[in-house]
């Protein structure tokens, strides 16, 4: 009995190892081929690791090909969607959660129906509005979409729902007024929720592609996706060079992930299991 | 006084919200409706008023253009294959990560979880060379298996799973979690009472794991779909939808058709296709799940 425990206990852990293995494996080989030195990673028989680690193409895209630049601009696309995004979901979170106003219940399941509305369907009109506003090729075109999101209300109207009325309700006897309750009571107690949002728009707007694909038109513009996908019309012969460009532009949303994994995980979750 | 009381303070609440995504959301798909029946081309991007009302003129040739039905089969081949081929491998893992003899439970869900949050661009870029015919890695695999070499990504019969492929390697994190959280609701009294009735593994599996992951699963299936529906990224950056349009998915081709050719007005009637496919199918499945629900509950 314990023998055959014993053997299954194999066969899970080794099937396990092996799937983590195969999951990672593409992940290892563009950080290792992106130290290689130019040439050895197309070599045939293909090589596992750099004969000498080089940070050459590190170097070439910095020094010569602007990806600081790029870096520059996910980052503060990111940020700032983040930030804005953050202070209109967790208002309106709120206040579907825990504010009366009229429609409220009904406002609230229109914007749930609608998370089945494709975002591709928007994106014509959009460009042809963002085009009459002179938004074409902004900063602000690429981050207006993500001013506010459904996901982000519905997630802070979730936690929200769980703040006790009467702690509300003290405050506003104590004379507090709706703004003053939102911002030293409700955010505090948020924070959880928040944590959580903030990584997954990061994340969801850093490796955003399509949109960004349309609204910016100038090199300058771009981000760190849409440079990659430009740069492998150019380059697609420099193996070595793409690898090391592709390790820029996953490595922060990685390092993030890895830092904050569990609040990731726990949105997730949390987004699944009610509804 | 009267004024001011009619100005309920909620409202600046939701207002900036509901401001932000009526404008540039609600809106633009409104919008994107009443374009889909206009003849918007280049020349209207440039003058409108140059543009037509055609009425349903759009969804008519859609109906008699090739590559519509083209990329409809491509996009419909990829959900139907990545879709379920997807969860199975999503519902093994959180299986294999929950089982009890399992050490080390995060590490190994921390490890098959990290593709979800990669970049798809970048991930893409890197599948490319494990495609190529040639010196990459899976031909090399394949090659020491005895099995002759496949050209992925040239070939109009294999680049669609290949695509796939990534597909899965890329997502099925995502939806482990959630059968994860699925997995550690069901009470482990159940499994018990299932032992005491003498029910193997397998048993177990059939009679309790399975039913009550049900609406886990109905959830698992709507959200796949939707995002699978709006494939892009992938032939995009692997293909650009050939060899000779066999992985052409309808979004590229909306893409290609609104913002290459600037014909923006049988675009919006190919993005509102897609939205009509999704609805339907989206629910369906709400249907299914309240039947299910509906015969649970009943005595």
């Amino acid at each position: 009995m314990t023998l055959r425990r014993a053997a299954t206990s194999v066969l899970v852990h080794g099937v396990l190892v092996l799937g983590a293995v195969l999951t990672l494996a593409p992940l290892l080989w563009m950080v290792s081929a992106s130290l290689m030195p130019a040439g050895e990673a197309t070599a045939a028989p293909p090589r596992l690791w750099p004969s000498s680690p080089t940070l050459a193409h590190y170097e070439t895209l910095f020094a010569r090909l602007n990806v600081w630049r790029y870096v520059a601009n996910s980052t503060l696309l990111a940020t700032a969607v983040t930030l804005v995004s953050l202070v209109l979901n967790s208002m309106a979170g709120y206040a579907f959660a825990k504010l009366r106003f009229a429609g409220r219940e009904r406002i609230f399941r229109g914007l749930l129906a609608s998370l089945v509305i494709p975002g591709q369907v928007s994106m014509l009109p959009l460009f042809l509005l963002l085009k009459q506003l002179g938004l074409i090729n902004t900063y602000w075109g690429v981050l207006v979409p993500g001013l506010a999101s459904i996901f982000g209300i519905f997630l802070v109207r979730q936690y929200a729902q769980s703040i006790p009325d009467s702690l509300l309700d003290a405050a506003r006897i104590d004379g507090a007024g709706e703004f003053r309750i939102y911002r030293s009571i409700v955010l505090p107690v948020c924070r959880p929720v928040l944590v959580t949002l903030a990584i997954v728009t990061f994340l969801g707007t850093w490796n955003d592609f399509l949109w960004p694909l349309i609204v910016l038109t100038d090199q300058d513009m771009y981000t760190l996706p849409v440079a990659l996908a430009n740069l492998l019309g150019e380059h697609v012969q420099d193996t070595e060079l793409m690898m090391a460009s592709a390790v820029l532009t996953v490595l922060p949303v990685v390092v993030v992930f890895l830092a904050l994994q569990r609040h990731y995980i726990a949105g997730i979750v949390s987004g699944a299991l009610k509804e | 006084m009267g004024a001011r009381r009619t100005c309920n303070p909620a409202w600046g609440f939701v207002a900036p919200a509901l401001a932000a995504i009526g404008l540039f959301f609600f809106a633009p798909v409104l919008a994107a409706f009443v374009l889909s029946l206009t003849d918007f081309d280049i020349y209207a991007l440039g003058d409108w008023r140059s543009l037509r009302v055609v009425g349903m003129a759009n969804y008519a040739r859609l109906v008699h253009e090739p590559l519509f039905w083209v990329a409809l089969r491509n996009t419909a081949y990829f959900v139907v294959v990545a879709g379920p081929l997807g969860m199975a491998v999503s519902l093994a893992a959180a299986l294999l990560v929950n089982a009890r003899l399992v050490r080390a439970k995060a590490f190994f869900r921390t490890a098959l979880f990290v593709p979800v949050v990669t970049t798809l661009v970048a991930v893409a870029v890197v599948w490319r060379y494990v495609y190529h015919p040639r010196i990459g890695g899976l031909n090399v695999v394949l090659s020491q298996l005895g099995v002759p070499a496949v050209d992925w990504l040239g070939d109009p019969r294999w680049a669609m799973p290949a695509i796939i492929l990534l597909a899965v390697w890329k997502n099925f994190g995502f939806n482990m979690i959630i059968f994860l959280a699925g997995l550690q609701g069901i009470p482990e009294r159940l499994y018990e009472a299932a032992r005491l009735d003498g029910a193997g593994p397998w048993g177990e599996f059939r009679h309790v794991t399975l039913p009550l992951l049900g609406p886990t699963f109905v959830f698992v299936t709507v959200i796949t779909m939707i995002g699978y529906f709006q494939l892009f990224a992938e032939p995009y950056v692997m293909t650009r939808g050939g060899p000779s349009n066999s992985t052409l998915s309808l979004v590229l081709l909306m893409y290609e058709d609104g913002f290459r050719w600037w014909n923006l007005g049988s675009a919006a009637a190919t993005a509102f296709v897609l939205f009509a496919i999704i609805l339907l199918l989206s629910v369906g499945a709400m249907r299914v799940r309240a039947r299910a629900a509906g015969a649970e509950s009943a005595p």
